[in-house]
């Protein structure tokens, strides 16, 4: 299928959970609010014509002008050898979307490290802890307006510049 | 009850409490290929679970990318997986390729790939022999390190690093082929092949080394899928597909080779054993390929021309390489400027590392080392 034909199956049957379409991008994608994620990505899955059986990537991108997390997910099919992209726009000061884990094991922790680096909330999701930052790290480091603390536990996070 | 063949009395009731143990594993632990951590709750022998901590490693590459530009960035992809820098280079270079629309010319395609062919032989060779040193037996280690340095040398002459490459730029590679260095490849390769078989003579097959992974730390092919494992990993289940047949990228279309898949000769598909010799059966099919490279290459040049200041137009890409440690997945957000918006790499390991939490229940502890030695999880790659 192309990414089209998957957008047309999907629009068929979600209407207005589909926000947008766009053909034109490098790598085709389809925009879906974040409270029908689940039900698009079970769908993606199960449907035999889809068949997305492999979520081959998760990532968040903070968009900081547009006041929004884009959370976007590369679908793969082993079975047809297509792929799709899903995103889905989170507002900045409350970023909570569906997790996907419980179609996707994969999905555990790359939300987590989405959860981790961008502070986007999961929500369904069994373990939602931080994966690669320390647990009492304040922030989310990916963020466009993070700032980097001066210190952590007493370690300076400076350092004089050897070529004065 | 009977232990090992002998009678032995068990005395029950006898006042002596039993509890499930919290042990620490890592993260300096010689056998955890960098610096990993799991703690592991087990009862006697037995292991509950083994959760895996990580992030020792986190370096924020994707965060410096954000910082350094475009061309600057590929020093920084070397340490994603320091192992096979090769492959991490030829992901940044093809996924800024395809966002500015680039095109690597042909000469330079085939350097990558001697490179990346080269880089994958070195890294299996370490897996396999990093593999053998954790399951206890030293030797085998040895005679793996010993080709692997003949490659070191070998890349050293190509870009001067024996680890850290930096050889591929945005647009093809730094520099041609030295002179001669097709012959000194090719003499590598006939000198290199036959000792695959001895290797195997040495220990693939060896009955104690065996039974101790055959059978173990089985993972099932749709679980493979489920949790996205990819490369060696997913084909040791018995599914045979590698992102270079499949979804070919730069020259793989026009060259020859198979794509080894478990076969459950010894034990199960996708026990540790598989995970192993489909590395052993990998570093033959790139010798095929390196025999290939040199006989279709044409002459030319190997860097296309690229602004110095590269601003690729508004938009992300996402491409996908076979790395050593299978299908590597880079995504590129570009908001027209001359540094990347967003980098996002999400690598072999990391999916691996995740799926040592189901896979290690019921496991013995010692298994444990056995598992992640056949993952071949390097710990940079988890961390990025």
């Amino acid at each position: 299928m192309t990414p089209a034909e998957v957008h047309q199956t999907a629009q068929e049957r979600f209407g207005e959970a589909i926000e947008s379409f766009n053909e034109k991008a490098l790598d085709p994608f389809i925009v879906v609010k974040p409270t029908a994620v689940v039900e698009v990505c079970r769908f993606l899955k199960e449907e035999p014509t889809c068949a997305f059986d492999c979520l081959s990537n998760m990532s968040g991108v903070d968009y900081l002008k547009e006041n929004k997390i884009q959370v976007v997910l590369h679908l793969y099919s082993y079975l047809h050898r297509h792929d799709i992209v899903v995103k889905v726009d989170v507002p900045r000061d409350n970023p909570t979307m569906p997790s996907v884990e419980g179609l996707w094991k994969a999905a555990n922790w790359q939300e987590r490290e989405i959860y981790d680096l961008l502070g986007v909330v999961f929500t369904d999701h069994p373990d939602l802890r931080r994966l690669l930052m320390p647990e009492d790290w304040i922030g989310h480091p990916l963020r466009k307006d993070f700032v980097e603390p001066e210190e952590y536990h007493g370690i300076s996070t400076r350092r004089e510049s050897l070529l004065k | 009850m009977s232990l090992a063949g002998y009678e032995v009395e068990v005395q029950r009731d006898s006042g002596l409490t039993t509890e499930e143990m919290t042990l620490n594993m890592g993260p300096q632990h010689p056998s955890t290929h960098g610096v990993l951590r799991f703690i592991v709750k087990a009862d006697g022998e037995v292991m509950r679970t083994a959760i895996p901590d990580i992030g020792y490693l986190h370096r924020s590459i994707e965060k410096i990318s954000e910082k350094v530009g475009y061309h600057g960035f590929m020093p920084y992809t070397d340490r994603v997986d320091y192992v096979s820098a090769m492959h991490c280079n030829q992901g940044w270079g093809m996924v800024c390729e395809r966002l500015a629309g680039i095109e690597v010319p042909r000469r330079g395609e085939f350097c990558r790939i001697i490179a990346c062919e080269l880089g994958r032989i070195a890294s299996h060779l370490l897996a396999v022999g990093a593999m053998v040193q954790d399951i206890g037996a030293y030797t085998p280690f040895l005679h793996a390190l010993r080709e692997r340095e003949k490659i070191n040398d070998l890349l050293e002459e190509l870009c001067g690093a024996r680890l850290t490459f930096n050889y591929m730029r945005i647009g093809g590679v730094a520099w041609d082929l030295p002179i001669g260095y097709p012959e000194k490849v090719t003499g590598f390769i006939d000198q290199f092949e036959p000792l695959i078989d001895e290797y195997n003579d040495l220990i693939s097959y060896n009955k104690i080394y065996v039974e101790r992974l055959a059978n173990v730390g089985i993972v099932s092919k749709e679980e493979a899928i489920n949790y996205n494992l990819v490369g060696p990993n997913l084909r040791a289940c018995g599914f045979k597909y590698d992102v270079r047949r499949d979804e070919p990228y730069s020259i793989y279309s026009e060259l020859e080779f198979d794509v080894p898949i478990g076969t459950g000769e010894v034990g199960t598909l996708g026990d540790c054993f598989e995970r192993y010799m489909v590395r052993i059966k990998e570093m033959r099919e790139s010798c095929k390929i390196l025999r290939q490279c040199f006989q279709m290459m044409p002459p030319g040049p190997v860097l296309a021309k690229v602004a110095r200041k590269l601003k690729p137009p508004v938009g992300d890409a996402y491409i996908r390489v076979e790395a050593s440690r299978g299908d590597m997945g880079w995504y590129l957000v570009s908001d027209g400027s001359e540094f990347p918006y967003r980098t996002k790499v999400r690598t072999g390991s990391f999916a691996a590392m995740s799926i040592v939490d189901k896979v290690s229940r019921g496991l013995m502890i010692a298994d444990l080392i056995a598992l992640i030695a056949s993952f071949d999880v390097v710990a940079p790659e988890v961390d990025r």
